[in-house]
């Protein structure tokens, strides 16, 4: 380097925080790295900050979890229990269960430990399916963001299985419950189903090694694995540098907002400890997994009410809705009752993660995207995602079909039987409904552009006619209303040229036609308002 | 800072160059205006009110350290079995309740400082930084291109197919070690599920007592748990063999029976049901006297036990297996087998 003289000369003299830098830029090469990214600009929209929720209770997840993994004993022994809990004296429970009542009333500060890592737990999950849902309503997940959109959903995915490997460690009643639902929904796969039961569980269920082998798998084998993907994320995340909205100033080929220091360090940074203070706080106040109340694990004992941890309970309402289909034949047994909630239950996920890829492939457009979509100028993706929410949420009510029963006084019988009609028709419905109010919408923003803002003011007119008075827009609000781009409909054109000769069209083509008809024809958008259109209604006087 | 302290470069008139692609005019009214002229806050020009802003902040970090104070002397001072009333909660462990409260203080108003901060004391001068294409320039990929084929080409990958073939067989072989390695995570299933730890003669056990149970000690309408003779809580395997062994007992007036096995395997009415449900193994625990149903609390699979304990609601696939019963020479209830058929979640081999 050039500065290397220049460096020699000032040595000794610089102030220490210069020597440290000087001494790692020598070695790590920082000064590059900080020239492309200590200023580097991140818009703000309170939206973008969904993300950083996941991200920051998984740091908290992790810190809390190291200081859980000092104290609990992952294994299967029967011990009887002498601690401080006198209700559970004498009960005989798994080691694991005796190490968890350990933490929760004689490590002080134990208990809080344990409810900010399942409370975190929970705001993780829930912060994916949030940030997941702005990415997808805003088509934030369009090139080239398709690979980053997929390592989100990993995390999503694995975050549920490490969710769930995590709250059946302490091996009490309520999750001993869930991990037998799990074995049963193992043994109904056809041919391998009970060899994979066996292998899991070192033989019959529950057997004495569930919780050690879950204990790997969630204190490393997951969540290293969503370690080296969040890392992934955030890179991509830097390297396309964030999406923003269209507004004054903002395109496609830059990036409008604060510099990373100060301002979004400060942001972000602060945003950090927000949400670690709020989830400890929630801690100290909101019981989360009382074991104590619960009781040990016994394969022949169970409490009603059971439900898993939220993110777990569309799967559950799957497997509690789906009819008890069983067909045997040649001495074996179908238990599709089982099977078929279990192949939907990944299905339901993958529909979602590969939609980007769908999208791009009717749209066959290939330019990079970082100008937002609002959810109403892509009614048709707009509409899908609405579907499948109202699918995810109709299978929540199905999961937790016992616990509406009893506090609404409805029939279980019925609200299964709601939850069978609705896993069907609900999506439907919403995507219809979702189509309508997105095309209203635009109709609404049409409407603003050309006619005005309405101002409330209403004017008496000479001969006594009523008007409202409506404000043009301000530029900027034309501009941000008028910026999103409008496909047209794939067209195949004629199959027959003009020499009478006909052109294969595969069926691929024409599937992706009609797609194209469905997302961009006339029936699916407004066509936003025109310059034309504009300067005719405006110039005139007295049109309102 | 205050809006002296903006270089001038930084201000968004300079900043037309990238940013802005229109300029509003009369032939498009629909054209990006540029950024917005930077708005001041009042703490870029009052100093009072800037003043007042870094107090605030100051404060919030003083808030943190005094709750970081309270964390270490609520650990200290308090017992760990007090529990306090906090309204509305009602009685909560007090350890537990002031732990969370200082380090949720504690961390929260460090971020309420920064952010509080970073909103008012900072630029809130909006930039404007121009993107990259992510894909590489033509000569790039031309380059790159030619660099792989010319690895390529120099490894002889292509050229030696032998090595290549053998090379992709070893790499396809090695991981099966691995999977071999996985053998011993479990044993064979074999006929393990098909087997219980009942069998001719093994008396019913009442779960709750621990005693051999009698016919008279089932009353109509009641519901008892027993287990097999001989299987204890402390014994080793116990969680494994109950998981298989659980019954449900109950007794229904013969003539309201109307399976005529289940009439046969019972004895004065009194019938014993697998107590583990059907569909994924749940333990079932609700029985409603009056139509002799009972449901499996975890997915409400309903079961008739005057029938046979055929399905008639819910998940559940199949009817709960019964277990043939009689009594011995000395009066108490005995099993007269195992299950004849498979308990539990249905799987592929049971047929």
């Amino acid at each position: 380097m050039s500065t290397n003289q220049t460096t020699e000369a000032r040595r000794g003299k610089a102030p220490a925080g210069e020597r440290v830098a000087d001494w790692a830029d020598g070695r790590l090469g920082i000064y590059s790295l900080a020239k492309a990214n200590m200023r580097k600009i991140f818009p703000d929209h309170w939206s973008f900050m969904l993300g950083e929720v996941c991200l920051y209770s998984f740091i908290i997840i992790i810190l809390t979890g190291v200081y859980l993994t000092l104290f609990f004993h992952p294994s299967m022994n029967e011990v009887e229990y002498h601690g401080s809990y006198v209700p559970l004296q004498g009960q005989l429970m798994s080691e694991a269960f005796n190490s968890t009542m350990h933490i929760s009333f004689d490590v002080r500060g134990g208990l809080l430990i344990r409810q900010i890592h399942h409370w975190a737990a929970l705001v993780f999950l829930a912060g994916m399916f949030v940030h997941m849902m702005r990415v997808f309503f805003t088509g934030a997940f369009r090139k080239p963001r398709e690979v980053n959109w997929l390592f989100g959903f990993l995390l999503f995915v694995l975050g549920m299985f490490t969710g769930f490997t995590g709250y059946s460690l302490p091996d009490d009643l309520l999750s001993g419950t869930g991990v037998r639902f799990m074995e049963g929904a193992i043994l109904s796969v056809p041919i391998v189903g009970t060899y994979l039961s066996f292998f899991l569980f070192g033989g019959e269920f529950p057997g004495g090694d569930f919780v050690a082998r879950f204990y790997s798998v969630h204190i490393l084998l997951l969540p290293g694995i969503m370690l080296g993907l969040v890392v992934a994320h955030l890179i991509l995340v830097f390297y396309h540098k964030h999406t923003q909205f269209a507004g004054p100033g903002k395109t496609n080929n830059n990036v409008v907002g604060m510099p990373l220091l100060p301002v979004y360090m400060a942001k972000a940074g602060g945003f950090f400890f927000l949400v670690f203070g709020v989830i400890a706080a929630i801690s100290a106040i909101a019981q989360i997994n009382p074991i104590w109340a619960i009781g040990p694990y016994r394969p022949d004992q169970v409490s009603t009410g059971a439900q898993p941890d939220w993110y777990m309970g569309f799967s559950e309402g799957l497997i509690r809705v789906m009819p008890g289909w069983e067909i045997n034949f040649w001495g074996h047994t179908l238990v599709l009752g089982v099977f078929i909630p279990l192949v939907i239950f990944p299905l339901v996920l993958v529909a979602i993660a590969v939609y980007p890829f769908i999208e791009s492939w009717v749209t066959g457009d290939r330019r990079e995207h970082h100008i937002l979509d609002r959810p109403r100028n892509a009614p048709t993706r707009t509409a899908f995602g609405v579907a499948w929410i109202t699918l995810y949420m109709v299978l929540l009510i199905g999961g937790g079909n016992d616990l509406w029963a009893t506090h609404f006084h409805l029939s279980i019988n019925s609200i299964t039987w709601f939850v069978r009609i609705a896993f069907f028709v609900g999506p439907v419905l919403a995507f219809v409904i979702t189509k309508r109010i997105c095309l209203g919408l635009q109709r609404r923003d049409k409407e603003k552009v050309l006619h005005g803002r309405e101002s409330g003011i209403i004017k008496r007119l000479p001969h006594g006619e009523f008007i409202e008075v409506h404000e043009p827009l301000s530029q900027d609000a034309l501009h941000t209303l008028t910026a999103h781009e409008q496909y047209e409909p794939l067209a195949i054109g004629p199959t027959v040229d003009e020499n009478g000769v006909e052109r294969k069209v595969k069926g691929s083509e024409r599937l992706r036609a009609k797609l194209s008809e469905a997302y961009f024809g006339e029936e699916s958008q407004i066509p936003k308002p025109t310059v034309e259109e504009y300067k005719e209604i405006t110039s005139g006087h007295g049109h309102h | 800072m205050s809006s002296q302290d903006i270089p001038e470069e930084n201000l968004p008139a300079e900043q037309d160059t990238h940013g802005a692609v229109g300029v509003a005019d009369e032939k498009n009214p629909f054209a990006d205006p540029g950024l917005p002229p930077h708005e001041h806050r009042i703490q870029d020009v009052d100093e009072r009110a800037a003043k007042r802003s870094e107090r605030s902040v100051a404060l919030l970090f003083t808030v943190s350290m005094l709750a970081t104070v309270g964390f270490i002397a609520s650990y200290v001072a308090i017992p760990a079995d007090e529990s306090v009333y906090i309204w509305p909660i009602g009685h909560i462990s007090a350890m537990n309740f002031a732990l969370g409260m200082t380090l949720g203080i504690a961390l929260f108003t460090i971020g309420a400082g920064a952010v509080h901060w970073a909103r008012t004391l900072m630029s809130d001068l909006e930039i404007a930084d121009e993107r990259h294409p992510i894909e590489a320039p033509p000569e790039v990929k031309t380059k790159v291109m030619a660099d792989f084929k010319q690895g390529a080409k120099e490894s002889a990958l292509g050229r030696r197919k032998l090595i290549r073939n053998t090379m992709f067989g070893a790499l396809a072989l090695f991981p099966l070690s691995g999977v071999i390695l996985l053998r011993d995570l479990g044993p064979l299933p074999g006929d393990k599920l098909r087997h219980t730890l009942w069998s001719k003669g093994k008396l019913l056990v009442n779960m709750n007592t621990n005693e051999p149970l009698r016919p008279s000690d089932v009353a109509v309408g009641s519901l008892t748990f027993a287990k097999p003779e001989g299987l204890e809580e402390h014994d080793e395997d116990f969680q494994t063999e109950i998981a298989k062994a659980a019954l449900l007992i109950v007794r229904i007036q013969p003539e309201n029976i109307k399976d005529k096995q289940e009439l046969e395997w019972s004895h004065e009415g009194i019938v014993a049901y697998s107590k583990i449900c059907t569909h994924v193994g749940c333990p079932i625990s609700l029985y409603e006297q009056q139509t002799h149903h009972v449901l499996c609390p975890c997915h409400q699979s309903t079961f008739d036990l005057s029938d046979g304990a055929r399905v008639i609601f819910g998940p559940a696939g199949h009817a709960l297996p019964q277990l043939r019963i009689g009594v011995n020479d000395e009066g108490y209830l005995e099993a007269l087998g195992d299950f004849a058929e498979p308990v539990g979640p249905a799987f592929w081999e049971r047929g």
